[in-house]
């Protein structure tokens, strides 16, 4: 009989607490998204918990899509308020959002990242790069003597003889990542302009579209592997292959230069520098996007946005630029379009 | 069969010659020494898996026992009042408007004095570079002990702070200065500073009751992070799963084993109870997304999600275990209740439910254990990330507020890219280890103690 009571009472108190879930209202800042934002994010979480009476907002990562997939999954307490993107939203996940009821969204641009490949620090001596090289070796099909064929190369010095005489592996970013959308668009798709392949996939009779599409491709035979996982699992890969070529976001080379060595890409080092002046050409804005909706009834939202770009954290010498950020030359009006919350 | 070769083996002429039992025949030495060969083939296997035992633990060990001392610079800072009480009045709303920015000064010009008093010369030009030695978090301990005492402004206290997880590398082996030299977190020429200050005891490595106690850092000062939060989150998961895994659990068996009619429906309930137990966790995660965070509107990153989820994960495991305990106490304790004239209720409750306690206290304690290692589910209902960063401030509040736990916290450090959250994520391992340990240990004395035979 007791037993009875006690499993009665226990699913009671279960079934009241739920409840009593829905009615308290959430008083946390929650973001999700982009693992390349994550660090930045946490920063800023714990230093605006440690100044502000707010409670530490809780970041989530899982990747750009995935955190404006749930961003765009409506509006209410049991959604998250900020999502992290290493890209900007793309025009389909505006509309999903919108479906959804989320239509006013703030985009705040926090700075920019370079985007970095690195090799094993005893490797083979991958130090210099151009887009074209990259092409070359990852493309599914390239040049070779003014025609375009499948792509015959397995060693670096197949086609530059400056490079090593080592087996073609490389360590890209998987497509759920938005790192994978900058490698195409300022490495690969370069890389297919400056060899030729574009036109001559033009001049084969393909539409200009469908030959840009065609030049976003890696091959598929194993020596370009996707990375779905987060850096360290890049780094993880490239510790056991001295010929891989792993790509990094610049913040976590700078974290891990006891074991790996970074490339030059035309002839430009990687560094906040470069990148800030724009030399270096691999380089991407990072964004995080807030529901105005939101603004007001979770506390501390609209604070934790206009900390986080302030000049004390996103400036030339706050603490993210300290981590790998470089900063924005615009975060006065950045900073001007959180305080009057201008939506996209 | 046995009649057939016995038949046969009579017919047979006899072909032994030798009657002695000291001397074996050809066939007894064959069969002793298949015989033999198996207890090695044994052998080896057992070795081999010793083997890797002992690899994994000292693996862990070696690893992780570093994650567990930290190194600590011992610092006096003024604490000027012009620059933390302008006003001069303790008031603790214009206390709290000076940031953690505006305590970096402060320290800077204590970490100069440091230098001052040991005889050596700042070799820095801009006053922060020579701050990179110390924790990122040290204007915040400093501004934490100004808003708790007020009354000190204007006194010189010391403090006891975090060096950074470089300076920390180094003390430990894992910074070298040959790694170094590419490094812009740090200079050779910190190194040198510290390897002065280690020996004049201001630079000191010690325990760090912190990295057990502690909430989770972010990435610009791991060396002050801690798994003291997600412990806490995953004791309060444990409560869910405990609370509603075992009450249920035990219903359903008592039921389905002493009371249930034996046709398809509870045949195919049983089946079924069998096979849950053998799905993937992560399924149980993607159900509990849906069913908990989308329909029933449960808060993310939740304790009381994640119990949820891990008690769906336990339930099969204990009601195997509870119905393999009550099918083991002898019908006759049954049976001579029901002849005295007890119900069946009763004689469940009263003696058959006592008996198979032990029992089902060790499938509980088990399927806790299983529970509290558990990552998969917890990836999918968000309690992986920069979460375990607040002290829960009520019991409501240790279920409903976000946190991590200990599974997870470890998956999310090994994730990092700072180094210095390579030994965390072992030192928490050796954490998650030790409570299994223990868990494991009360379920065997309990069933040792406890337990009947008939």
């Amino acid at each position: 009989m007791s037993y009875a009571k006690i499993s009665a009472s226990a699913l009671a108190i279960a079934a009241l607490s739920a409840t009593a879930v829905s009615a308290q209202s959430r008083d946390n800042v929650q973001v999700a998204g982009s693992s390349t934002v994550l660090p930045y994010a946490s920063i800023v979480a714990e230093a605006f918990g440690e100044n502000f009476e707010f409670p530490t907002p809780v970041v989530e990562s899982g990747g750009s899509s995935a955190g404006l997939k749930r961003f765009c999954e409506g509006v209410g307490e049991n959604t998250i308020d900020i999502a992290n993107a290493s890209r900007a939203i793309r025009e389909r996940e505006v509309a999903a959002c919108a479906e959804n009821g989320v239509t006013d969204i703030i985009e705040v641009r926090i700075g920019y990242d370079g985007i970095v490949f690195a090799s094993q620090l005893d490797g083979p001596a991958f130090t210099a790069f151009t887009p074209s090289d990259i092409f070359n070796a990852l493309a599914p099909k390239v040049m070779v003597d003014g025609a375009l064929v499948e792509n015959p190369h397995t060693m670096w010095s197949d086609f530059n003889a400056d490079l090593p005489a080592a087996e073609i592996l490389a360590f890209i970013p998987g497509t759920k990542h938005g790192t994978r959308e900058v490698f195409e668009e300022k490495v690969i798709a370069a890389g297919c302009e400056a060899t030729g392949a574009m036109e001559a996939m033009i001049a084969g009779g393909m539409s200009e579209d469908d030959a840009e599409d065609a030049c976003l491709e890696v091959r598929t035979d194993g020596r370009s592997v996707d990375i779905d996982g987060d850096y360290t699992e890049t780094l993880a890969r490239i510790d056991a292959n001295s010929n891989g070529i792993g790509v990094f976001g610049l913040a976590f080379y700078e974290n891990n230069t006891d074991k790996l060595k970074v490339a030059t890409m035309s002839g430009v080092a990687p560094s906040t520098e470069t990148i800030a002046s724009g030399e270096y050409p691999v380089s991407r804005p990072l964004f995080f996007y807030i529901k105005k909706a939101h603004i007001g009834v979770i506390p501390g939202l609209k604070e934790f946005a206009e900390f986080f770009v302030s000049d004390e954290i996103a400036g030339p010498d706050g603490p993210l630029s300290a981590y790998g950020l470089v900063s924005d030359p615009e975060l006065s009006a950045t900073q001007a379009m959180i305080a009057n919350e201008e939506t996209m | 069969m046995t009649d057939a070769t016995a038949g046969a083996s009579t017919a047979q002429p006899r072909t032994r010659t030798s009657t002695s039992l000291l001397t074996p025949d050809s066939r007894t030495r064959r069969r002793n020494a298949a015989e033999r060969r198996f207890k090695i083939y044994g052998l080896i296997a057992v070795s081999i898996g010793l083997l890797f035992l002992v690899l994994l633990l000292s693996t862990i060990i070696f690893n992780g026992l570093r994650g567990f001392q930290q190194t600590f610079v011992t610092v006096n800072v003024e604490l000027l009042e012009e620059k933390l009480d302008k006003n001069g009045n303790r008031d603790p709303a214009d206390l709290r408007k000076v940031s953690t920015f505006g305590y970096a000064p402060l320290i800077d010009a204590a970490l100069e004095s440091k230098l001052e008093t040991l005889g050596l010369e700042n070799p820095f030009a801009k006053a922060s570079d020579l701050r990179k030695m110390l924790s990122a978090g040290a204007p915040a301990q400093v501004r934490d002990f100004v808003l708790e005492n007020p009354d000190r402004i204007g006194e010189t206290v010391t403090f006891r702070m975090l060096a950074s997880s470089r300076v920390d590398g180094y003390l430990k082996g894992r910074v070298t200065r040959e790694s170094i030299e590419r490094d812009k977190n740090l200079d050779a020429a910190h190194l040198d500073l510290v390897d002065v200050m280690r020996e004049s005891g201001t630079v000191r490595k010690s325990f760090n009751w912190d990295f057990i106690l502690g909430a989770d850092a972010s990435e610009s000062r791991p060396e002050s992070a801690g798994i003291g939060v997600a412990m806490i989150g995953s004791f309060y998961m444990m409560l869910v799963v405990l609370g509603l895994s075992l009450p249920i659990g035990v219903a359903a068996s008592i039921y389905l084993e002493e009371f249930a009619p034996k046709n398809r429906i509870t045949d195919f309930i049983e089946v079924n109870i069998s096979n849950l137990a053998a799905v993937p966790s992560i399924v149980f995660g993607i159900l509990g997304l849906a069913v908990f965070i989308q329909f029933a509107h449960l808060p993310q990153s939740a304790p009381l999600v994640g119990g949820l989820v891990l008690t769906l994960m336990t339930l099969p495991t204990i009601i195997i275990a509870t119905r393999a305990s009550l099918k083991a106490v002898s019908p006759s304790i049954r049976e001579a209740a029901l002849g005295v004239g007890a119900s069946r209720m009763q004689a469940v409750f009263h003696h058959v439910l006592p008996l198979a306690a032990p029992g089902i206290l060790t499938g509980t304690i088990i399927g806790l254990a299983q529970a509290l290692g558990e990552t998969a589910p917890l990836l999918l209902i968000g309690m992986v990330g920069f979460i375990a960063s607040n002290y829960p401030e009520s019991i409501v509040d240790g279920f409903m507020s976000p946190n991590s736990a200990m599974p997870a916290q470890i998956f999310e450090w090994a994730k990092r890219a700072d180094p210095a959250y390579y030994e965390r994520a072992w030192g928490g391992i050796i954490i998650l280890l030790c409570f299994l340990v223990v868990m494991n240990a009360i379920a065997i004395i309990l069933r040792r103690r406890f337990e009947r035979r008939w």
